[in-house]
């Protein structure tokens, strides 16, 4: 127990010497500082990846660890994305609006350069005002303050009604899809001050970096989202290694019995799903300057649902599981879907990956869960001999629905 | 002898079934207490209606030297106001280890942020030590707690509440599935708990309570049928007929 926190936990400084080895290599490799091998869109892919496996490891901490099964982190995601975006849009159109009134007679005032942002930005959807949701967006700071208080407010609001009834199980995770999808469903409208499902664009160009060139503006993100992940996986492999660790693995295995010990279970299972929020959120924010573009569809109720389907096929309950699972299957996914899979002729029927991948991920979720409940991570389980204690299948938790003994570990 | 627990006209009806019936119970603040009773008298209702988890319809629940009702507070704040309950199948952690399930039982701060803050010193590792000696799983510590024999996992749980130096220890049926070396072990322990609290046990198996040697309290249809020493309850008339005489 004197032992450092690596020693004990030797996969966590693996894991981070695999990920700074991993960001070195990329920016070898690139077109901004590199041999030009990987293509900037790659590069931007990859950094995408790196926000994906931050929300999974989120995830894992709140699924895997907790046994909360919420089917609503990706809204968290989409959140942290559209506060960062309507800086990045305000500014960036001011910078425009800006330059090209720079050559007219009277300077503008600074209602008609505002009134000229406005126009811009929502002439899509018919208006011209600035939404009262958009009080702070000239301000970095506060749009940066946004990214975690809105998912954490949120989250907190969500949370706090929903354990205190003691909602668990599937109806929490029902509930969990409700919210995403009204949260969706309200940015579709036109009057969210969101611009509907236009959603916000152009965010990959960063203002006051015109000069600046892709190529190395997505290596400077490829690297933030290193940082984020890397700082993400220390942060929950501390807050999993000690007694709180223990209190929340407890709740996911039995809830009451930690009840009975003088823990108030739905504290803690508020203060995990306002982290994971907050870190779900923060992901996002550097997800969707790498995509370019966010719009609702984001947060349709399905992204959370592949969320969980990562972090499963992953391995649940360990956090290098997850960041697995989300790197894995989002990369294999976005090879599928973009059609350089040669189709396959059977005569009768052509297989067309771009629309059979979703059936094949469906199926690989559905064998996982029947045979692999440890996920790809339980390779790692295999290859060091570790085996679960042999119980001949019996039940490890007094309830049911409890961990089967091939998911217990550690 | 001042009182530590005062239930008075407690009565639960589930889906029109009473299983407890306008039941009133003492316990003061040294005593160990062994309840009987026949299947399905309401033993465990009661433990469920003292910890919190089940709502009495009518009755008080009164506790302590403040007199404060159990009856307003969540089952988290009445673990911490010190009532410990062992449970009649035995629920332990069995993912984590041994010393991780004493470690989580051990009375301090419950709170999300000292737990999350929390390491642990040489003085909490060595009582877990020690009340790992006091159960018999002195060399278990490390192993997960799933693997080890059911009679090991009830002592584990007793560990457990021990570790949570409760002021009332809820006991229900403790020896269930030990060998006879093991009981009297348990009998050992939960006598030695008694000296300085209050303990409750629920019990089937008559030898054990004899060997408690307290006072007896015989539920039955949600009611308390007798109370007293055990000679003196299993010579009365009616517990004859509804338990003992089957
Ligand atoms: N949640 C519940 N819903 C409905 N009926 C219940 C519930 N809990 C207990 N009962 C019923 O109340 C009665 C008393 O149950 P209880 O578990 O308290 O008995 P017990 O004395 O502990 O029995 P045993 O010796 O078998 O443990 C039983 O008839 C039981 O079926
Ligand atoms: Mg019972």
């Amino acid at each position: 127990m004197t032992r450092s926190f690596f020693a004990r936990h030797p996969s966590v400084l693996v894991f981070i010497a695999c990920l700074a080895f991993f960001t070195l290599l990329v920016t070898i490799l690139s077109e901004g500082l590199g041999i030009g091998v990987i293509s900037t869109s790659f590069v931007k892919t990859l950094g995408k990846t790196l926000c994906l496996c931050l929300v999974a490891i989120a995830m894992d901490l709140v699924w895997g660890y907790a046994g909360i099964l919420s089917l609503g982190h990706m809204a968290f995601f989409g959140l942290g994305g559209y506060m960062i975006g309507m800086w990045l849009m305000y500014e960036r159109t001011r910078d425009i609006v800006v330059t090209s009134l720079a050559d007219v007679e009277i300077p503008p005032t600074p209602q008609e350069i505002s009134d000229a942002i406005g126009n811009q930005i929502f002439g899509v959807v018919g208006s011209s005002d600035f939404p009262a949701v958009w009080a702070f967006a000239p301000s970095l700071p506060a749009q940066l303050a946004l990214v975690v208080l809105v998912p954490g407010l949120l989250a907190l609001v969500f949370g706090w009604l929903a354990f205190r009834s003691r909602v668990t199980g599937v109806y929490l995770s029902i509930l969990t899809q409700a919210m995403t999808l009204a949260l969706a469903l309200y940015l579709f409208q036109n009057d969210s001050g969101l611009r509907g499902n236009n959603g916000l664009s152009g965010l990959q160009n960063l203002p006051g970096a015109d000069t600046i060139p892709q190529s190395l503006i997505s290596l400077w993100f490829l690297w933030g989202s290193a940082l984020a992940l890397g700082l993400g996986y220390l942060l929950l492999a501390w807050v999993v290694s000690g007694k709180f660790g223990s209190v929340i693995r407890g709740i996911r295995d039995d809830e009451a019995r930690v009840r009975f010990l003088g823990y108030s279970v739905e504290g803690y299972k508020l203060f995990v799903f306002v982290l994971t929020a907050v870190i779900a959120g923060i992901a996002g924010a550097l997800y969707y300057p790498q995509a370019g573009i966010i719009n609702p569809a984001e947060l349709a109720p399905i992204a959370s649902v592949y969320l969980a389907v990562w972090v499963a096929i992953g391995g649940r309950g360990r956090l290098y599981g997850a960041v697995i699972g989300a790197a894995f299957v989002s990369l294999v996914s976005t090879w599928f879907t973009s059609g350089q899979v040669p189709p396959v002729d059977l005569g009768f029927y052509t297989i067309n990956w771009v629309d059979w991948w979703q059936v094949v991920l469906g199926l690989s979720f559905v064998l996982v869960t029947i045979y692999a409940p440890k996920g790809i991570a339980g390779l790692f389980d295999l290859a060091a001999g570790r085996f679960p204690p042999r119980r001949h299948g019996a039940a490890l938790g007094p309830d049911d629905g409890a961990l089967r003994e091939k998911e217990a570990e550690e | 002898m001042s009182t530590l627990l005062e239930v008075s006209g407690v009565s639960v009806t589930f889906d029109g079934f009473r299983a407890i019936n306008n039941l009133s119970f003492q316990i003061g603040k040294a005593e160990l207490r062994a309840i009987i009773g026949p299947n399905g008298a309401g033993k465990t209702t009661f433990m469920d209606i003292v910890t919190g988890k089940t709502r009495p319809d009518t009755g008080r629940v009164i506790w302590g030297d403040k007199s404060v009702s159990l009856l307003k507070m969540s089952e988290a704040q009445i673990a911490r106001a010190g009532v410990g309950r062992k449970f009649q199948r035995p629920t332990v952690f069995e993912d984590q280890s041994v010393f991780d399930n004493l470690l989580l039982a051990l009375k301090k701060d419950r709170g999300p942020f000292p737990v999350l803050f929390y390491r642990s010193s040489a003085r909490d590792r060595e009582r877990v030590e020690e009340l790992a000696g006091e159960i018999g799983l002195a060399d278990q510590l490390p192993r997960k707690s799933g693997e080890l024999s059911h009679g090991q996992k009830q002592w584990l749980e007793i560990g457990m509440l021990l570790a949570q130096d409760p002021q009332l220890l809820l006991v229900d049926e403790p020896a269930a599935g030990m060998t006879l070396e093991e009981r009297e072990h348990t009998t050992d322990l939960l006598v030695q708990a008694a000296k300085t609290r209050a303990v409750v046990v629920v019990e089937h198996d008559m030898e054990f309570v004899r060997r408690l040697n307290c006072k007896v309290t015989v539920l039955h249809e949600g009611a308390v049928l007798a109370e007293g020493g055990l000679d003196h309850v299993t010579a009365n008339k009616d517990v004859i007929d509804v338990y003992l005489g089957r």
